[in-house]
């Protein structure tokens, strides 16, 4: 890091997390890193690093999946997340996936609301609609769909789509907002507003991002981590990273060399 | 020219899968014309009469149709709630793994076993518990063949409606995952909403199965002709009376018994058809 | 907040358990029904329970009043269930494959969505109803009750079950097989014989073999067409007997109700063969 530890306020602390499918396939193995508040943090590599599934560590979304297993510490504003239950870790850390995945047999303001629903947490009509404004206008998707509340969310695009999920992953107020490629799935136009979003959308969470688009992580990260083959090579500014990487594998890569 | 042959063979043999269905139903209703002519339609579907005494034949189908629609809708209900743990068990919590092949296998079998094996267990076995619980005094009636009924169609509609929440997609309960669900929650507000009617529809499929079984229900309902007063009251269905009454029966009660069982086919097909329906719906 | 976080947990938990122990529930009947059959059943298990045919009543009588074992078997049945069973293959197999291959060929077209619409209905028609369609195509004409009719009962419940497996065997092979086969020259014809349908073989024997067990066990369409025979009868144009009908024929007959375990158990184990027999194909093969 260039900055002095000191001076960043973190919100997620891993430590020598090793994580493995079986027994014996290490599918990321001993990283440690520290994630800012308020920062969006890319984390790169090419397909299989592990990239991924430390993304889903973090909320605990591996143990959907018996057979891997998690080593090391991740701690959450502080708290060891293994030690929490895990529906709050979920609510503490958001997760946006790959594909759009708005729940297809509710309304638009259903899905904003889902994760209220799941938790049980009451809110008045008005203050819940609101909050439901309030998440789709921080989306930008208040004017597009403000009429259309009530139809299925799956009748928008998949760039509206993918923006109704972070409307409903922002529902729950999570302090770590966690993407899998939001965009990979995604045209150009549609990733461009996902990537002005998160922008705007930095000042109130963090964010952690992974995508196997450089330019992307280029472009909207403050840090960068760069996994390889399980490990994390380098984990730095992004601006630093992409002009002086220190090590030769993620020069290789910035290079388009493989991946 | 061989394919010519062979193409000609194709499409004599779906004609021929046309013409058995055609056939079907045409013998079905010249079988049951002299009863239909008798007595009129609606009046034979109305009609509680059975009497076979020569001279004032008169024959009606309403106690059969009571008994088949008291007999399969308590099955269907009495069958819901072991078939839809089972279908949640192999198509959602062990999903592939090997406990849900293991109940896999056990329903296969379940459906495997023939009707008459499942109407001896319930002679034998359930009957005998019905008359010691004082429900009845000999133990046949509604109850003992629509308990009967359920066990034979649990495994059908457990193996389809288990298809039908394996296929919600994985995305799907990530995201619900995600946002702080428990288990219970996503099959409360994403599965049962997602596959709900598919499942719907195996019930539906499975209520057909129930309406055409025959000899467990014969075996075990009674078969006397009146319309059941209670649920351990004695009954027939429709497939009971004609496997009861068809071997010594000629004439116009030959033709009733086979307008009976072409009531039954038309009732089977239509809702076998909005079972159908409503899976092509859902895919 | 944390109150309610723990009532969630719970309830999840006890929705689990809930579905477990339902789920472990429905096997019971199996165990009941299987246990059942085996243990009044196996006592009359012996050589001559395949060889010699039906006791008499009064055979029977005397044999229960002596305390001993019935004498007899089920040669009678055995032997009218396969004459049957081989008969409605016979009939069915061939025009099962051929109309499940042209489903597999045009797989939209009108007609053949129409034609699977129709073997949809036939499968969904009750077996008493097969019955009668058999009993008013066969045995009015020909003025008797026979195994044929049966068969030709038999036939028509096997006939969409193997159309249905034929079309989805064939659709599980790659487009690419034909598409070989058609490259090097050949007829479309020698292409399905010799490439499409070997490739499937596994498959389709599995729908087969599911197709008889399915109907091997069925009594009500036979009550109504092959009646019934009490001797060894290889005619089958005459009435006949099958295992399932003598199953309730027994049920019937207080003096012979030792031998319905027995033809249960056999019942039962033969269709438990077929089915696993089919597992395993489908194992090997997919």
């Amino acid at each position: 890091m260039s900055e002095t530890n000191d001076k960043i306020d973190t919100v997620l602390r891993m430590r020598n997390v090793c994580i493995s499918y079986t027994r014996d396939k290490m599918a990321v193995n001993d990283v440690s890193a520290d994630i800012a508040r308020n920062r969006i943090t890319a984390i790169m590599g090419p397909s299989g690093c592990g990239k991924s599934t430390l993304l889903r560590a973090v909320n605990r979304m591996h143990e959907l999946y018996p057979d891997i297993t998690v080593k090391g510490d991740i701690l959450l504003n502080g708290k060891d997340i293994m030690k929490m239950n895990p529906m709050e870790v979920r609510r503490m850390a958001g997760m946006v996936f790959q594909r759009p995945n708005p729940f297809p047999t509710m309304s638009i303001y259903e899905n904003v609301v889902a994760g209220l629903k799941f938790n049980d947490i009451k809110q008045g009509r008005s203050e819940r609609d609101e909050l439901v404004e309030n998440c789709l206008r921080s989306v930008s998707l208040w004017d597009e769909v403000k009429d259309s509340l009530n139809k299925r969310g799956t009748f928008l695009s998949g760039g509206q789509q993918q923006r109704l999920c972070i409307a409903r992953a922002l529902a729950l107020k999570p302090d770590v907002l966690l993407m899998d490629e939001p965009t990979s799935a995604l045209d150009p136009v549609a990733t461009n507003r996902i990537e002005e979003l998160l922008l705007e959308l930095k000042q109130q969470l963090t964010i952690v991002i992974v995508t196997h688009n450089m330019s992307q992580a280029a472009r909207i990260s403050d840090y960068s981590m760069f996994m390889y083959l399980g490990e994390l090579v380098e984990f730095d500014n992004t601006e630093k990273m992409f002009t002086a990487p220190s090590d030769k594998r993620t020069e290789e890569y910035l290079n388009g060399r493989f991946g | 020219m061989r394919d010519k042959i062979f193409k000609f063979l194709l499409l004599l043999s779906s004609v021929l899968v046309l013409l058995v269905c055609g056939g079907m139903v045409f013998s079905l209703v010249s079988g049951s014309w002299e009863a239909i002519s008798a007595f009129g339609f609606w009046n034979f579907l109305t009609s509680s009469d059975w009497n076979p005494v020569p001279g004032e034949e008169s024959y009606g189908a309403l106690p059969f149709i009571a008994g088949t629609v008291m007999t399969s809708f308590l099955a269907l209900v009495l069958c819901i709630p072991f078939s839809l743990p089972v279908a949640l068990f192999n198509g959602e919590y062990y999903k592939g793994k090997k406990i849900a092949a293991v109940i896999g296998s056990v329903v296969d079998l379940l459906a495997g076993i023939p009707s008459v094996v499942y109407g001896l267990w319930g002679f034998y076995t359930l009957r005998p518990l019905i008359t010691d619980l004082g429900l009845s005094d000999q133990g046949f009636g509604v109850l003992t063949a629509s308990v009967i009924l359920a066990v034979m169609i649990i495994p059908y509609s457990a193996s389809l409606s288990s298809e039908f929440f394996s296929m919600v997609p994985g995305d799907l309960k990530e995201g619900a995952f995600s946002l702080g669900a428990t288990r219970y929650e996503v099959i409360r507000n994403v599965i049962f909403p997602f596959a709900g009617s598919g499942v719907f529809a195996s019930y539906i499929l499975a209520l057909g199965r129930a309406l055409g079984e025959t000899m467990a229900v014969t075996m075990l309902i009674g078969n006397t002709i009146n319309i059941p007063s209670s649920l351990v009251d004695t009954g027939n269905t429709m497939a009971s009376v004609i496997a009861n009454q068809f071997g010594e029966a000629d004439g116009l009660k030959l033709s009733s018994l086979i307008a009976i069982g072409l009531l039954l086919f038309l009732i089977t097909a239509v809702i076998n058809f909005i079972g159908k329906m409503v899976i092509k719906k859902f895919s | 907040m944390k109150c309610g976080v723990y009532y969630r947990k719970l309830k999840d938990r006890l929705f689990f358990l809930t579905v477990c122990m339902f789920s472990f529930l429905t096997a019971v009947p199996l165990v009941a029904i299987i246990s059942e059959v085996v243990l009044k059943g196996f006592r009359q298990i012996n050589w001559a329970f395949f060889t010699e045919q039906a006791p008499s009543t009064l055979d029977a009588m005397i044999a229960r009043n002596s305390g001993s074992i019935l004498p007899g078997g089920i040669a009678n049945g055995i032997a009218g269930t396969l004459l049957m069973v081989a008969a409605a293959a016979l009939m069915a197999v061939p025009a099962g494959i051929l109309c499940g291959i042209a489903l597999a060929e045009k797989p939209k077209s009108f007609f053949s969505g129409t034609v699977r619409f129709i073997a949809d209905l036939i499968q969904g028609t009750p077996s008493i109803v097969i019955g009668i369609i058999a009993y008013i195509w066969v045995v009015v004409p020909m003025k008797t009750f026979s195994g044929f009719a049966g068969s030709v009962a038999l036939a028509i419940m096997m006939l969409p079950l193997i159309i249905r497996s034929t079309e989805e065997a064939l659709k599980m092979l790659p487009s690419s097989l034909k598409e070989a086969g058609l490259a090097l020259g050949s007829s479309y014809t020698s292409v399905v014989i010799r490439v499409m349908l070997p490739s499937a073989f596994g498959a389709i024997f599995t729908g087969i073999l599911l197709s008889v067990s399915r109907v091997m066990g069925e009594t009500a369409p036979l009550m109504l067409t092959a009646l019934g025979c009490s001797v060894i009868n290889w005619d089958i144009f005459t009435p006949s007997s099958a295992v399932p009908l003598l199953v309730w024929e027994f049920y019937n007959d207080p003096n012979l109700v030792d031998m319905i375990w027995s033809s249960s158990l056999f019942l039962l184990a033969l269709i438990f063969i077929f089915n696993l027999i089919s597992k395993i194909i489908i194992r090997k093969y997919v």
